[in-house]
């Protein structure tokens, strides 16, 4: 199977996220069930470099994001970011620093606010390949799980 | 002496598709070491070639991140649970014209 099969309620989600966030860049993921590909749990995460070019999670939270995961059986499978005047296609550094080969990197431009663009992109090995994404049916589990306040703290 | 050890993902191919090892070392360079003797190559991804932690990459004893803890020194102890997990970052290319 190849793409991103995302419900429009996550999709939505995140550029929320974005939108709310924007001048900085928002970040974020799309937790699911280890080995499933399928992106179920929306965790907003906190832009701890708080800037409009760059991003990063702090420590303490991204221990207790994959500790959070680990204890659901859970990995990354969107892991999502906001380019705020740029599109939404990954950069350099988002190409240098993309470490789980396994997820879908996923692009939110907020540069025109009236037109979302949504993009997502597998990063292996420094090789971007970008992918479709798919909407599907929302899923009863999905809608019943509230999205998780930003941060760990 | 034995310390559990998470490996992240991307990580994995040193240890067999292995999540967590065991280990032992009095100190975090200790450990390191002790695991690149198994899992061979996996210690050259943590450490650079002047002996620092790599920046992109986050270690943690049972909750406390290694970096203010003494880095390489941090000493360990039985029972002991270190995390190993890649920094999520990225950025913006810079803009080619100034902001309106």
């Amino acid at each position: 199977m190849s793409g991103l099969q995302l419900t429009r309620e996550l999709r939505d989600a995140m550029i929320a996220h974005a939108r709310r966030d924007h001048p900085d860049e928002a970040c974020g993921m799309i937790a699911g069930p280890e080995g499933s590909d399928r992106a179920v749990r929306h965790v907003p995460m906190q832009n701890a470099a708080r800037s409009p070019t760059f991003y990063e999670y702090d420590s303490a939270d991204l221990l207790a994001l994959y500790r959070g995961m680990d204890d659901r059986g859970e990995e990354p499978v969107v892991i999502y970011h906001s380019h705020t005047a740029t599109g939404a296609y990954p950069s350099r550094t988002d190409v240098d620093r993309a470490a789980e080969p396994g997820a879908h990197y996923v692009l939110v431009s907020t540069r025109e606010e009236h037109r979302d663009e949504v993009r997502s992109f597998r990063i292996v090995d420094g090789v971007v390949t970008e992918e479709p994404i798919e909407i599907t049916p929302a899923q009863t589990a999905t809608a019943a799980d509230p999205p998780e306040e930003p941060g760990a703290d | 002496m034995a310390i559990d050890v998470r490996v992240p993902t991307i990580l994995r191919s040193y240890t067999g598709g292995a999540k967590n090892v065991e280990g032992s070392g009095n100190t975090l360079a200790a450990l390191l070491d002790d695991l690149d003797s198994r899992h061979s190559g996996i210690r050259e991804r943590l450490v650079t070639e002047s002996g620092d932690l790599h920046r992109f990459v986050n270690i943690y004893v049972n909750d406390e991140d290694v970096r203010f803890t003494g880095a390489l020194d941090t000493t360990l102890a039985d029972g002991d649970s270190v995390t190993i997990l890649p920094a999520v970052a990225g950025g913006s290319p810079p803009r080619l014209t100034p902001p309106r």
